[in-house]
């Protein structure tokens, strides 16, 4: 019994009202998790204003003012209509796999950091499980696809699995390569060895800290991770796996309702935590850009929204300006280009690391 | 009962029926989902018994890759395993008798770990628990067992070589893009500009 009563305190105690000894697991997950949601929902509409803007159209402007609550009423509007499932279609991996999307998309972000100590779950493999949760990802469109039992879906889904196994090597990599420099696979060690050393520091101009991140030191593993992260997610220019023009909606297509807007919801979390991984990888986390008075007032989660929405707008600009690639194109630049560079890469930083022992606290060395 | 121990049951019922599911579901693609959960126990299993890397190891590259390629596989191929299942019990026999040296070769190797505990202090370095599980495993991966970690390495190149020998085959008839040829394709070469004359033509 001894461990049930401790098990309890962990998930649900409340120091203040006099039970328990510390705060509470779930609360904390919780508030996670509605503000991931709510900041999910201002994001879709974001990502549709962008999209508008370049197209020189106003985009969603009627619920509330500026159309602020649309992605609400398309919540409602999601919650309330009929599922459909189609008659041949294998019921319970039918409605399986919305849900195993939407649950791994949450499940990553676990790990985040998103200030100084602000994490839900601190464990020294943190990116290890990150990439463990990413590749799992790939699950929800096969299943989704191959339930459906229908053609679009199912050439969808295996057009998906492709891409998204492919482009998993090449993230790997880059990560492998800051993993290198850093000497350690918590994020929170990541955020911390990009104040701690790098240019800046260098130079002699330690307030300059947005000189020590990672961007500009491993700048081509930035930009690879940024193409492959749009891959990796469906992002257009690589989103083959519902281009309209030629599946119809690809795994999507015999979804409706609620079913459907776990896909949606799924692939929204999961890009946004592709954003996260790139601002703790290479833009530093919740540190401010510079390390004087007036920037270290801002509480760090502040810090890391702006740097995760500025990373969003990269994504959503990319979706408004650049034409959809073809298949086998999108294949080649995965594996004949990004995975030699980021291979390459990796002996490169290794060697370098080794010769000069740079890197946190002495790097993996 | 401690949480560790309820955790270790909960995994190895779940591992264990979900293996069970694997050979007899009729759906060949529901028995590879099964397989993915024995794998995701079998993962949870490694994770109480403190080997974290190897566990999120195990979900990377066996959930993560392997696996959806046997999903891949399932799902192109429309296996008929009803016709596959018209010699079971012809085939039984040879089942039996490999199972059964599995099951005498794991009997020898735990029974020789009992009856004379330093076989297994020979085999096993100890776990220095100052460092951490990935920092431990590269350690001695890169050290004691570095010519089999190179040979693994070595086999595994091998057999990826032999694939693509095998699958590869460039057809003289199908047309190809050679992205560096169009980049580099200058105007001068392509082009020609041409004055005409009205009236005349070329």
């Amino acid at each position: 019994m001894d461990f049930i009563l401790s098990a309890l305190d962990y998930l649900l105690g409340i120091p203040v009202l006099g039970w328990g000894v510390q705060i509470g697991l779930i609360y904390k997950i919780l508030l996670v998790l509605v503000s991931l949601l709510v900041f999910t929902a201002f994001i879709l509409l974001a990502d549709r204003k962008i999209w508008a803007a370049v197209q020189i159209r106003r985009g969603p402007n009627v619920v509330g003012p500026f159309g602020l609550l649309q992605s609400f009423a398309d919540l409602l509007k999601f919650a309330l209509k009929e599922p459909i499932i189609p008659g041949g279609s294998d019921k319970v991996l039918f409605l399986l796999a919305p849900l195993l999307t939407a649950t791994l998309a949450l499940a990553g972000w676990v790990i985040i950091p998103f200030g100084p100590g602000l994490v839900l779950a601190d464990i020294n493999l943190g990116i290890l499980y990150l990439l463990a949760i990413s590749s799992l990802g790939v699950y929800g469109v096969i299943i989704g696809g191959w339930a459906s039992n229908s053609k679009y879906p199912f050439l969808g889904s295996l057009r998906s699995a492709a891409q998204m196994v492919s482009y998993e090597v090449s993230i790997g990599l880059v990560i492998i390569t800051v993993l290198l420099c850093v000497g350690s696979l918590n994020l929170s060690d990541i955020v911390v060895a990009q104040q701690e050393m790098g240019l800046a520091h260098t130079l002699g101009v330690p307030w300059l800290s947005f000189l020590n991140w990672f961007w500009l030191p491993l700048f081509p593993m930035f930009v690879v991770f940024y193409i492959s992260a749009l891959a990796e997610t469906n992002r257009p220019p690589f989103d083959l796996a519902e281009g309209e023009s030629e599946l119809v909606a690809g795994f999507m297509t015999e979804y409706s309702a609620t079913p459907y807007m776990l896909f949606m919801l799924g692939e929204y979390i999961s890009i946004l935590l592709m954003c996260a991984m790139t601002t703790i990888l290479f833009l530093g986390g919740w540190a401010s850009p510079i390390d004087l008075p007036p920037f270290t007032w801002i509480p760090g989660v502040v810090w890391f929204v702006v740097k995760l929405s500025m990373v969003f707008f990269m994504f959503a600009m990319a979706k408004a300006i650049v034409p959809r690639y073809r298949y086998d194109q999108l294949m080649r630049i995965g594996w004949k280009v990004f995975l030699p560079m980021s291979l390459a890469m990796v002996v490169i930083v290794a060697f370098v690391l080794q010769l000069t022992g740079w890197g946190w606290q002495g790097g993996m060395a | 009962m401690t949480l560790p121990l309820f955790f270790f049951y909960l995994f190895s019922a779940i591992a264990i029926a979900s293996a069970l599911m694997v050979i007899s579901a009729r759906n060949p693609v529901h028995a590879v989902l099964f397989l993915i959960l024995t794998f995701f126990n079998a993962s949870g299993l490694f994770m109480l018994a403190g080997a974290e890397f190897l566990a999120l190891l195990l979900i990377v590259v066996y959930v993560g890759a392997v696996a959806v390629l046997f999903l891949f596989v399932v799902m192109m191929l429309d296996v008929d395993f009803a016709s596959l299942r018209q010699g079971f019990l012809q085939y039984a026999p040879i089942g039996v008798v490999v199972g059964a040296i599995l099951l005498l070769e794991l009997l020898l190797v735990a029974g020789s770990f009992v009856v004379s505990p330093e076989v297994a202090a020979g085999s096993a370095l100890p776990m220095d628990g100052a460092v951490d599980n990935m920092r431990a495993i590269g350690l001695v991966l890169y050290t004691r067992y570095i010519f089999l970690f190179q040979g693994a390495g070595a086999v595994l190149l091998v057999a990826m070589i032999g694939a693509i020998v095998l699958t590869l085959r460039h057809k003289s008839n199908v047309k190809r893009q050679d992205p560096i040829v169009q980049v580099g394709r200058k105007a001068s070469e392509t082009l020609e500009v041409v004055k005409v004359k009205s009236g005349q033509g070329l």
